[in-house]
């Protein structure tokens, strides 16, 4: 892809994450910034990409594998933590019975 | 175009189109948990979807394949146990410290192909030929090792690990700063030029950067930091989408980095703080000792258990206004004890949430939820100050400078113009504190001597518990 489309790509999904989250309760701040901090891990792929790419370099297949390890730390971690907060949310109803 | 291409493109699509109504869905209560499980399911979906173009195209080598589950299973092991294991009052230091480990990540890819220029595969991937690739190599390792440092000295400050040393609050630090930052430019435009070997200088002025501008700041401003950070670290996400030429990526990465800003907007509006005051200004509290807010106070009233539990019983309406006291004695189940027993006996009983109470936005929210505190009690500040003057009892539970009404009358002090609870409108607040000492601001709370006002001093869990032992010798919530 050339340059110019990939800054349309990074303008447009700016644009998107601004106008996603216009309206948040408090209540939700704090997992939402958990949840928002798990997809930031995204950047997994380029670690994963690395790896692939890396065609026997030893040195490179390891910064791959430490890197991915870090993406995979935030994201798995991320999204656990986050539903951990969340599930407190959504035991409510249940109990309240 | 072929068929991987084709696959890999729908895939990428998809997961872009679920990250987004993940996000969508965690800004509402019903579909959160929902929509944060959607976004877990997308980003495997874009692993998914790369493999297959990977063995579509040029195969995975085995040494790759066994590099990938090497670093998986360690990376998602320690994610997963260490999710599983952290207490609740902790999740703005785990944030952090996942955050810090996204920022590495960009960074270390972005190092990694700097070092290692990839040989170019099928789709002519020639980095370090083009000046744009070497843009988002040195952006990628900025911002990442700013993340980075930057997010474990936040982790490490609010685990009390590391103190505010003092140097950091004079004008040294904007000295020691601007160097650095300095070092980083010049080091950043000599990588852009061609110069490899200006990539370490790179990585370790903008480590020191990340350490620098984070250490000053105090901890009231922590959330405000973390927040922001956690939009750096989208940043260095779509700035590493670019050096992997991979759309998905930079999508994701802008994604997470507005929505970060926005929250830091918001964080920073319910502290009336700019986020300029915020990194510049150094700790609250060291401003405030010159100004003329501090003072002596007069007027103190201490009362004790008892007479808390009297008054609680012949209430009407009762609002708990949550602090981060509360949540550091660990005492939300303790109350919500004693406020089942007043339930019990009829008192209406409301939860005030003060928009940056406790150490994050919404921070509150999910210690009170976690003691099963129906959702419908816990009330805005905005909806609940109104409220105030009808209110008989106010009990504020380990929270300072939100409740204070210097923010209110006094122009003078550094806290005016912050939103706040206005408790003192309530026919009698008791404030459950250990003991005299400032809110993080470092500010005199006026509210303390108001006369009506009283100080229950103490531990929150253990007053908690006694007044729990009082109310019942009163037959409150017996029935």
């Amino acid at each position: 892809m050339s340059f110019i489309s990939l800054l349309w790509v990074l303008l447009l999904g700016s644009l998107l994450g601004l106008e996603l989250i216009g309206k948040v309760p408090p209540t939700l701040h704090t997992p939402l910034m958990s949840g928002a901090n798990a997809i930031s891990g995204i950047t997994m792929l380029a670690a994963l990409t690395l790896i692939v790419k890396a065609e026997g370099n030893v040195p490179l297949l390891i910064i791959g594998s430490v890197s991915l390890g870090f993406a995979l730390f935030n994201v798995v971690g991320g999204f656990f933590v986050t539903d951990r907060m969340l599930a407190m949310f959504s035991r409510k109803p249940s109990n309240k019975n | 175009m072929n068929l991987p291409v084709i696959i890999k493109f729908v895939i990428d699509l998809l997961a872009v189109l679920l990250l987004a109504l993940g996000i969508k869905g965690l800004s509402k209560v019903k579909s959160a948990r929902d929509a944060n499980r959607l976004a877990a399911f997308a980003m495997s979906l874009s692993v998914v979807g790369l493999l297959s173009y990977y063995l579509g195209t040029s195969g995975i080598a085995i040494q790759s394949w066994i590099w990938i589950i090497i670093g998986s299973i360690i990376g998602s092991l320690f994610g997963a146990i260490l999710a599983k294991k952290v207490p609740m009052t902790s999740m703005p230091e785990t944030v952090a410290l996942f955050n810090g480990c996204g920022g590495m990540s960009s960074l270390l890819v972005a190092l990694g192909v700097a070092i290692f220029p990839i040989s170019s595969g099928q789709e002519n991937f020639d980095f370090f030929k083009s000046l744009i690739n070497e843009v988002s190599i040195s952006v990628s390792i900025f911002v990442g090792a700013i993340t980075f440092t930057g997010s474990i000295v936040a982790m490490a400050k609010l685990q009390g690990w590391l103190s505010t040393p003092g140097w950091t609050q004079s004008k040294v630090r904007h000295f020691v700063n601007i160097v650095f930052a300095v070092a980083s430019l010049i080091a950043f435009f000599d990588l852009i030029n061609g110069n490899t070997s200006s990539i370490w200088l790179l990585v370790i002025v903008s480590s020191l950067l990340g350490i620098g501008v984070t250490l000053p700041i105090g901890g009231a401003d922590m959330p405000v930091v973390i927040s922001l950070l956690n939009s750096y670290s989208g940043i260095a996400a779509a700035a590493a989408g670019f050096v992997v030429d991979s759309q998905l990526l930079i999508v994701a990465g802008a994604m997470v980095g507005a929505a970060g800003l926005i929250l830091t907007q918001v964080m920073c509006k319910g502290m009336n703080r700019s986020l300029v005051s915020v990194l510049f200004g150094g700790s609250l509290s060291a401003q405030s000792t010159a100004s003329s807010g501090s003072g002596e106070y007069t007027n103190i009233t201490s009362c004790s258990v008892e007479e808390c539990a009297l008054t609680l019983e012949a209430a009407n309406k009762v609002i708990i206004v949550p602090g981060y006291g509360l949540a550091v004695a660990q005492a939300q189940h303790t109350l919500r004890e004693v406020t089942k027993k007043l339930e019990q006996n009829g008192i209406e009983v409301v939860y005030a949430i003060h928009p940056v109470a406790g150490r994050m936005p919404g921070h509150m929210n999910v210690l009170l939820a976690e003691a099963d505190v129906p959702y419908e009690q816990l009330k805005e500040m905005d909806v609940v100050n109104p409220d105030f003057p009808a209110t008989d009892v106010v009990l504020v539970l380990g929270a300072n400078d939100v409740v204070n009404p210097q923010a209110k009358n006094d122009s003078s002090s550094p806290l005016y113009g912050m939103p706040v609870l206005d408790v003192q409108e309530a026919r009698t607040v008791f404030v459950i504190k250990r003991g005299m000492s400032a809110g993080y601001s470092g500010i005199k709370n006026d509210l303390f001597d108001l006369p009506n006002t009283s100080m229950v001093f103490g531990d929150a869990k253990k007053v908690l518990n006694d007044l729990i032992g009082e109310l019942k010798d009163l037959g409150v919530g017996d029935k």
